[in-house]
């Protein structure tokens, strides 16, 4: 099945939309470090951007998405091999294999980006590079295939999809993933030095708020780009995801400003991310005001999720729990009310609230359940196995120091003069 | 010779500026400190988290003034820089030894 020419343009762009949410992220977690470990975060983020497309079309690609098989896709994939642009290509797709791997691999770049904000302030950049490309081949790569294996195939054979499981853009995959990895992540690293007691307010509110409004903008192509068209889904999708951002900024940013006394910068952009995240998995299935319901819900949980840290004594530096894993779980979970089959198909199935009863709701349940056990295990030992070979914090002196100095010997804001010696 | 130092809220640098003009004094330094007295610090709120900032920004004025026009200069600024609220500041007067300025290599009084 060749694509349309409209069509292709909108995911070509869409591709592009969602590398540019990478540096977004970036920008959102950098301004909220501290100052002196602002560009071990980009770093973080840049290597993701770096190893990911490499790893992804070695490998990663195919054990995501090809064969028919149920767990974990098959090697035919591997180094693009039978992917072409010709038309007598993988069956004649005109290049559509390759734009699914280029669009699907944008996705799978800012996935671990995500863990790098609960990570902050204390692992190894060596520890961050091992881990990076370790994660996506065992971690995502398995569990998107559980979801969409197949899709780009015969048809899907993921035995999460196959149970009747929906995940639009990735809540599940990607929110939901990252967001318990960065859990396993913090637990195996430790606390910072100081932490809880020693305060860490962000470094730069204008990086924070230039970095949600990049996500923002990005995200129109995460959600709408995951039609693969220029169609109707397209369209709803991006209104979904203009909407549920909105309501979730105003939810987070009213909840402080009556819980705290303000209504902040930082509770704002929170709530916009929140809401993104929690509209991703649902962003082609439901419809008119679902969207603002599923961000109130979502902006004032997350706000208070955020605090859960200090209850369960886990330092998730900049909240990659609180946000990503808790927005994605509401927004996954929201399916199985809100999804509306009149306007995408009856095979998505219906949610509790439109007449479908609770089979929807309980496979939404299911499928994030075994994302979570698998995701939380796996990268667990991925992580004490690099621990246990290269270490996986640095010293209590680097982390006093600050990680741009002693990970990458550079400095974010150089104030004074430096002299050259080669 | 005594040395007026005084520190006072940021915003009230000008009224500062003007009315020790108008107390004749010719030239002063000003520089941008941070600290706390009675008042405090404030606190800043981020995701319902509160953090304590103890040192407010503040600006030091020192003025080098003769003896007998170290009453008006004082009364000057306390005047210029009140606002009735907590955190306006303090005036201080310390002797000063000696004085050079440095082209002409006057001294004392005259280096004014």
């Amino acid at each position: 099945m060749t694509m349309e020419a409209g069509g292709i343009a909108w995911v070509l762009a869409s591709s592009a939309l969602v590398l540019f949410m990478t540096p977004g992220l970036a920008l959102f977690y950098g301004g909220m470090d501290r100052s002196r470990n602002v560009l071990n975060m980009f770093m973080m983020n840049f290597w993701c951007l770096l190893i990911v497309p490499i790893v992804w079309v070695i490998a990663g690609f195919s054990l995501a998405y090809s064969g028919s098989g149920s767990i974990i896709g098959n090697l035919d994939w591997t180094l693009l091999s039978g992917l072409g642009i010709d038309a007598a290509d993988a069956g004649g797709d005109g290049g559509k294999l390759i734009l699914a791997a280029i669009f699907l691999g944008m996705f799978a770049v800012i996935t671990p980006a995500l863990i790098s904000g609960a990570v902050a302030d204390r692992m190894k950049f060596s520890a961050w590079a091992v881990f990076v490309p370790l994660w996506i081949l065992l971690v995502y790569c398995p569990v998107s295939f559980w979801i969409y294996g197949g899709v780009w195939g015969d048809g899907l054979t993921g035995w999460l999809g196959v149970r009747g499981s929906l995940d639009f853009a990735g809540g599940t995959v990607i929110h939901v993933n990252a967001g318990i990895a960065a859990l396993a992540a913090v637990l195996v690293l430790g606390k910072r030095k100081g932490w809880p007691k020693e305060g860490h307010p962000p470094h730069s509110m204008p990086l924070v708020m230039l970095g949600t409004g990049i996500l923002w903008f990005g995200w129109f192509g995460f959600n709408a780009g995951s039609a693969f068209d220029a169609n109707g889904v397209a369209i709803q999708a991006f209104m979904n995801t203009f909407l549920a951002a909105a309501a979730a900024g105003i939810a987070w940013g009213v909840v402080e400003r009556i819980r705290d006394g303000h209504f902040t910068n930082l509770g704002v952009a929170s709530g916009i991310v929140a809401g993104l995240v929690a509209i991703t998995p649902g962003a082609g299935y439901v419809s008119g005001m679902s969207p603002i319901w599923i961000g109130l819900i979502a902006g004032v949980i997350c706000s208070f999720a955020v605090q859960l840290k200090f209850k369960g004594k886990f330092d998730d530096s900049l909240d990659v729990v609180g946000v990503h894993f808790v927005g994605g779980l509401i927004g996954s979970i929201l399916i199985g009310l809100f999804a509306d089959p009149a306007f995408f198909g009856a095979e998505f199935g219906a949610g509790l609230l439109n007449g479908g009863g609770a089979t929807l709701l309980i496979e939404q349940i299911v499928a994030n359940a075994v994302t979570i056990v698998y995701s939380f295990i796996i990268t667990g030992l991925i992580l004490l196995a690099i621990k246990a070979v290269i270490g996986i914090r640095v010293s209590e002196e680097d982390e006093e120091t600050g990680l741009d100095l002693t990970q990458h010997a550079e400095s974010a804001y150089n104030l004074g003069d430096a002299t050259m010696v080669r | 010779m005594k040395l007026v130092t005084a520190v006072i809220k940021p915003f009230k640098v000008d009224d500062v500026k003007e009315a020790l003009k108008a107390a004749g004094v010719t030239g002063m330094t000003l520089t941008e400190v941070k600290g706390f007295g009675r008042q405090g610090g404030h606190t800043e709120t981020y995701r319902g988290t509160e953090y304590q900032v103890d040192f407010l920004p503040k600006v030091k004025v020192e003025a080098i003034v003769d003896d007998d026009a170290v009453s008006g200069v004082v009364d000057a600024i306390a005047g210029a820089a009140n606002t009735d609220k907590i955190g306006d500041g303090k005036v201080w007067v310390t002797s000063v030894d000696s004085l050079v300025r440095i082209r002409t290599g006057e001294t004392g009084s005259a280096a004014i």
